[in-house]
């Protein structure tokens, strides 16, 4: 009771308030896609077999980079379900360059996000286009890239409990809490991050910043770091950002669901340090590069 | 962290999500079609918790296995945050502290044919829609009309009341505000996230935001009554 008295004094101020509302929504907001994606990543582990993988993928890794990116089309959710989910495919044996492909582009292209982004920009519908094939071509250049410079002792999966003797329905149980509370923990630490710079970033920063080309391309990757929006709602926010250029709000959109503060947490969570140290940069020139480039042919 | 906490934790995010997904609590975080998925997820964190617990604790009495494996990462321990978060703090809606900190937000509209108001004397209209026809046309089609808002008040820097909306596009974490001034002898000194419901008329002043340099549109007060918070604060 002492306790509670205390936390509640201390979270009495409306800036604490305001931090601790968009804290909980973040986590809110995430946690239908968290379980869904724990829940797929799962079943995959316990019912798939990885004569499936390799049934569906082509044999030629660099082939199997395109067509698993393009893959990502099918899952209709946002980041928090597809980094469990790549896991669990490069667990199956999937080569990972593919399983990353999957991974950057799934929160991006997928229908739902897609539909999204037509509603927040209606007088543009080329930012659609534009963000498919950014993103798309972002994903699948990490994954080409992957196959020539990356090395598999950079991931470390986190052990997951011995399942052997187990009836399916208790492996798939044993396997999901292990998922959760993996990728759980990381998506507080960014829900918290972001909820910090919400709250204290001062909007008239972004005012300024908006006013050279090159610095308002910058200034959007970096915002879409921080924030970690949802790759469900983060067309909205662009949408409200009318200072800045289309081509720096189609950079906040390629990015975010690539790369942002709640990713980089849970990608630790899941792949290990040395693995997240590397990929994580790599992804956000990648992202930005191919926005500017998508964005100077379309937009 | 051994793995009955693994599954208690697993109890316990399930359980304060169902819990503010079955009132209207959720709405002051997440949109009203979230709710389902919500309690859905909820529900499976809640079963994936109480099997995967039986089972530890059937292993245990049939092997008094002490050894159990401290497996789980301590970052997990986080998520008894939003656990307490929503348990103890059980954080209010957004209010004029987010308003204060955001500019105002008016999307440029896609054409600029206005379908006429709704009708009614006064006409009711969101303060979005009041601040962006405001904003963007004037008083083509707000003049001679009365219109009805509600939202929550807070200051106008250099002096005045405000009245406000949160617009929300999925969570709480991408809130915007609206702002309208409002002026006449109604909009007396008000504290702060008082939720009213005003009628008045265009005015064709603005203020400039000091947050993003956006306009803020001013309403001619005529009458306001206090309200309670309405079931859902945000407009979309």
């Amino acid at each position: 009771m002492l306790f509670r008295n205390q936390l509640v004094g201390l979270f009495a101020t409306p800036a604490m308030q305001t931090w601790a509302t968009v804290f909980v929504a973040i986590v809110v907001q995430a946690m239908p896609f968290l379980v869904v994606g724990v829940v797929i990543s799962a079943l995959i582990a316990v019912y798939v077999p990885q004569s499936f993988f390799d049934r569906v993928l082509p044999k030629n890794p660099a082939l199997a980079v395109p067509v698993a990116g393009m893959g990502g089309v099918a899952l209709p959710g946002c980041e928090c379900s597809s980094v469990p989910i790549a896991g669990a495919l490069v667990r199956r044996g999937v080569t990972p360059g593919a399983a990353f492909a999957f991974l950057l582009s799934a929160p991006a292209i997928n229908p739902i996000v897609l539909v999204a982004t037509a509603v927040a920009f209606p007088g543009n519908p080329e930012m659609v286009l534009a963000r498919f094939v950014a993103s798309a071509l972002a994903a699948i250049a990490m994954g080409w890239l992957w196959l020539w410079l990356g090395r598999s002792e950079w991931i470390k999966l986190p052990a997951r409990p011995d399942m052997s003797g187990m009836s399916k329905p208790a492996a798939l149980a044993t396997t999901a809490r292990h998922d959760f509370i993996h990728a759980g923990g990381f998506l507080v630490v960014g829900g918290i991050t972001a909820a910090v710079l919400k709250v204290w970033v001062p909007a008239h920063w972004l005012t300024v910043l908006a006013e050279n080309p090159i610095v308002a391309v910058l200034a959007l990757a970096m915002l879409a770091v921080v924030l970690s929006i949802c790759s469900e709602a983060d067309a909205f926010v662009a949408a409200s950002l009318t200072q800045f250029s289309l081509s720096a709000r189609l950079t906040f959109l390629v990015v975010g669901p690539m790369i942002d503060l709640k990713l980089f947490a849970m990608q630790l969570g899941t792949f290990g340090k040395s693995f997240a140290l590397r990929f994580a940069p790599v992804t956000l020139i990648a992202s930005i590069g191919a926005s500017v480039l998508v964005g100077w042919v379309l937009l | 962290m051994n793995r009955e906490t693994q599954s208690l934790l697993l109890l316990l995010v399930g359980g304060a999500v169902l819990r503010i997904s079955l009132t209207d609590v959720y709405l002051r975080y997440v949109k009203e079609g979230l709710r389902p998925f919500l309690i859905v997820s909820a529900g499976m964190l809640l079963v994936i918790g109480a099997i995967t617990l039986w089972r530890e604790i059937a292993e245990r009495m049939r092997t008094a296995d002490t050894t159990h494996g401290h497996s789980g990462p301590w970052v997990a321990w986080l998520l008894v945050l939003p656990v307490f978060a929503i348990f103890l703090i059980a954080p209010p809606s957004l209010g004029s502290d987010a308003a204060a900190r955001a500019g105002t937000s008016v999307p440029v509209p896609e054409n600029t044919d206005y379908p006429p108001l709704p009708p009614g004397d006064p006409a009711p209209l969101t303060v979005l829609d009041y601040a962006t026809r405001a904003v963007f046309e004037g008083d083509a089609s707000l003049r001679g009309r009365t219109v009805q808002l509600s939202g929550f008040t807070s200051p106008r820097e250099g002096g005045g009341v405000r009245l406000n909306r949160i617009i929300l596009s999925c969570c709480a974490a991408d809130g915007r505000p609206v702002k309208v001034t409002m002026v006449g002898e109604l909009s007396r000194e008000l504290p702060a996230d008082t939720w009213v419901e005003v009628q008045g008329r265009y005015d064709p002043r603005v203020d400039s935001d000091p947050a993003n340099g956006e306009k803020i549109p001013y309403l001619r007060v005529s009458s306001l009554r206090e309200i309670d918070k309405p079931t859902n604060p945000y407009e979309e």
